[in-house]
């Protein structure tokens, strides 16, 4: 535990000013592509977990109004939320629902549907939105896709928010699906861990070697 | 003089968060190849800070082995 702050330790205000953004022209829901392909390509080319742990923007933020503001119960998180089947479950209900946004992008792209003017919330609930959408120079499917997105980024932030308050600050952590996917990532990269590196096999201490 | 106790991960439940290496007083945690926590317990002196920040539970304070 180091005292002294990083600029990276203010990451935090990403999450609020991203939401904020998008409430008043959804177009900046693209930028929310950075949270999704950072991480990802950080793990891919060996940085590891080093997004979550140090420049995830949403977990700064839990942590924030969870730990420093005390707006968590600070109860241990449900073992069955930390399994692997919850995890991997959750990751591809994720994906599904990620490639029925693109499904959409692509019937508004083809001209079979018109831009939906909503938010969805949790995969359910249309909240109107269209103040957010003042018409693109673009082609409209680029409008379709910034609602999609950010119905996904405001739908994790208030599951994030949810099991903060439930459970521990960062409890979103145990199941997020970029953060089960990066870890994925990560435990394909690192195979079996030499022994020079003091594996001794089977000891549950590093994973590594998949015991 | 060695403390009686120190952190394990049980690295099955690890999600290499990195919350445990933020709060550790010792910096005697980090995340090995963003897979799992690691604790180095040489260093560990049982604090239990880790244990109560993990969010996924995946880590329990272990007496030493000859502690008293």
């Amino acid at each position: 535990m180091n005292g002294r702050k990083h600029w990276y330790d203010y990451l935090w205000i990403v999450t609020p000013v991203y939401l904020g953004l998008g409430f008043f022209n959804i177009l900046f829901a693209w930028l929310g592509m950075i949270f999704f392909c950072l991480p990802l390509l950080i793990a891919i080319f060996g940085g590891g977990k080093l997004y979550c742990n140090r420049y995830c923007d949403r977990g700064q933020f839990l942590s924030l109004l969870g730990g420093r503001l005390k707006l968590s119960r600070n109860r241990p998180t449900p073992r069955w939320m930390g399994t692997r089947a919850f995890r991997y479950g959750f990751l591809i209900f994720f994906f599904l629902m990620f490639f029925q946004m693109l499904w959409t992008t692509f019937l508004v792209g083809a001209g079979a549907r018109s831009v939906g003017e909503f938010v969805k919330l949790f995969w359910t609930f249309r909240l109107p939105w269209h103040w957010a959408y003042h018409g693109t120079l673009l082609a409209p499917w680029v409008a379709q896709f910034a609602f999609g997105f950010y119905s996904i980024m405001l739908t994790s932030t208030l599951i994030g928010l949810i099991v903060m308050a439930l459970f521990k600050p960062r409890s979103w952590c145990v199941f997020c699906p970029m953060g089960t996917m990066t870890q994925l990532i990560c435990r394909l990269r690192a195979g079996r861990p030499p022994e020079e590196e003091g594996c001794s096999g089977g000891c549950a201490v590093c994973g590594g070697c998949g015991e | 003089m060695a403390s009686k106790r120190f952190a394990r991960v049980e690295a099955r439940r690890c999600v290499a968060c990195g919350c445990c290496v933020k709060v550790c007083p010792l910096s005697a945690v980090g995340v090995w190849r963003g897979v799992t926590a690691r604790v180095d317990t040489d260093r560990c002196v049982g604090c239990g800070r880790c244990a109560k920040e993990c969010p996924a539970g995946a880590i329990d304070l272990k007496d030493r082995e000859g502690a008293a």
